[in-house]
């Protein structure tokens, strides 16, 4: 009886000192694997976040040293997210943008609730922190975890780094659930009535060759900061434009993209340590996450709308607003959603060409935005 | 944690330099885009 009452030892002592915190750490990694498993909740990155918290919340294991080494050869290098933009750039098609790209200007607005979290979170937080959490507005969880990383890595606040990254992905899954609202509070039936044509344009193969390279040059000019992200973006674009290249680009959308994710989801985990992440600050982290991509969608929205007064000034033909908040960097969800909301008030309504352009655009945009964020704090 | 409410008021800097440039380099790459696809000679085909 004395030996089987020695097994629960350890149990007891575990309870005893204080670890409540730990279990609680269990239960949130048991709750994002759940939400990946069973809702299908980015779950190439909730699920390895979710078991990785886990693993990361019990004593004296020293499953923490193999992640730190994980850390510090990928994501404290920032060299995951930048190569996780190879893999993200072979799999966008960018043909729906250059057949309009005015509609890059949709993208830009919808940045506005990066801007806008940085001011709100200011009010609670040091300037690197307040400026890493309102990159959770990107709905881009590579550049999140580059800003902040390259802000707040090896600092006294490397703690908020992996609530930053979960805030991230999750809010990136929960978009379906957060702007159907936002876009209907802010547009009439009439406006999400509206029709837009599409005029399809032969996009010659040299221009989505030349695409990627001048965008680069361009960044590299005017945001050096912007420079990795947005080049190793376009490396993979020109990869899959180019033609001779398919191998690698199919290598690249698959097993470059799908090995960096599992590394990456199972290496934020490191940060998830229940003394680094149970606390107020990680609440009010993931508060400030949802206004970012709230106002994200209202910018947007409200930027279309304000594009149509001009355009009724003109005597042009108005823009269905919705497509506004397609501008979120999270592709292509976001495209697909304004696609649907299109559909349920018209059943003729299809603006997906539409969204998808102004989706991919937003792409690029957010790394920008994230990038002038870099310039301002670092 | 701190709450300083005039905090907002001094980042709004950063929120009017940062839409000022991220219009400003977007509105580059569609100027950029507009050439290429003139240059390289796309054409609209249907409607």
């Amino acid at each position: 009886m004395q030996e089987l009452l020695k097994l629960f030892e350890p149990i007891l002592e575990f309870t005893k000192d204080g670890n409540w915190k730990m279990i609680i750490m269990w239960v949130i990694g048991a709750t994002l694997i759940y939400l990946a498993i069973k809702k299908q909740m980015e779950p190439t990155l909730l699920l390895p976040i979710g078991f990785g918290a886990i693993l990361m919340n019990f004593p004296g294991t020293g499953i923490a040293e193999p992640l730190e080494t994980l850390y510090n050869a990928g994501i404290a290098n920032e060299l995951f997210p930048l190569i996780l933009f190879i893999g993200i750039g072979a799999m966008i098609d960018f043909g729906p943008l250059l057949n309009n790209p005015k509609m890059m200007i949709f993208g830009a607005a919808a940045q506005f609730g990066i801007f806008f979290t940085l001011c709100m979170a200011a009010m609670f937080f040091p300037p690197e922190v307040a400026a890493s959490i309102s990159i959770i507005g990107a709905a881009d969880g590579p550049t999140s975890i580059v800003v902040a990383n390259t802000l707040l890595g090896g600092t006294e606040h490397s703690g908020y780094i992996g609530a930053i990254a979960v805030a991230a992905y999750s809010y990136m899954a929960l978009v379906p659930i957060i702007q159907p609202p936002v876009i209907k509070l802010l547009t009439t039936k009439k406006e999400r009535q509206i029709r837009m044509k599409y005029t399809q344009s032969s996009v010659s193969k040299t221009t989505k060759i030349l695409f990627p390279i001048i965008i680069s040059i361009v960044t590299c000019i005017f945001v050096p900061a912007a420079a990795s992200l947005i080049g190793f973006l376009m490396f993979g674009n020109l990869i899959r434009e180019c033609g001779v290249l398919d191998s690698l680009s199919d290598t690249a959308q698959k097993v470059l993209a799908n090995l960096i994710t599992i590394f990456l989801g199972i290496t934020i985990a490191f940060q998830m340590s229940a003394d680094k992440f149970l606390n107020t600050s990680t609440l009010l982290i993931l508060g400030l996450g949802l206004i970012a991509f709230i106002v994200d969608t209202a910018g947007g929205v409200l930027f279309a709308k304000l594009f149509n007064v001009i355009l009724k000034m003109f005597k042009k033909d108005p823009i269905n607003p919705m497509i506004g908040a397609a501008g979120i960097s999270a592709f292509p969800m976001s495209g697909r959603i304004v696609h649907k909301l299109g559909l349920e008030e018209d059943n003729q309504n299809f603006l997906l060409m539409h969204s998808i352009g102004v989706n991919v655009s937003g792409q690029i945009a957010s790394v920008i935005a994230g990038s002038l964020v870099l310039g301002f704090f670092s | 944690m701190q709450f300083n409410p005039i905090a907002f008021v001094e980042n709004l800097k950063y929120m009017c330099i940062g839409m000022l440039g991220v219009f400003m380099i977007v509105g580059i790459i569609i100027i950029a885009t507009y050439s290429i696809g003139k240059i390289c000679g796309d054409k609209s085909d249907k409607e």
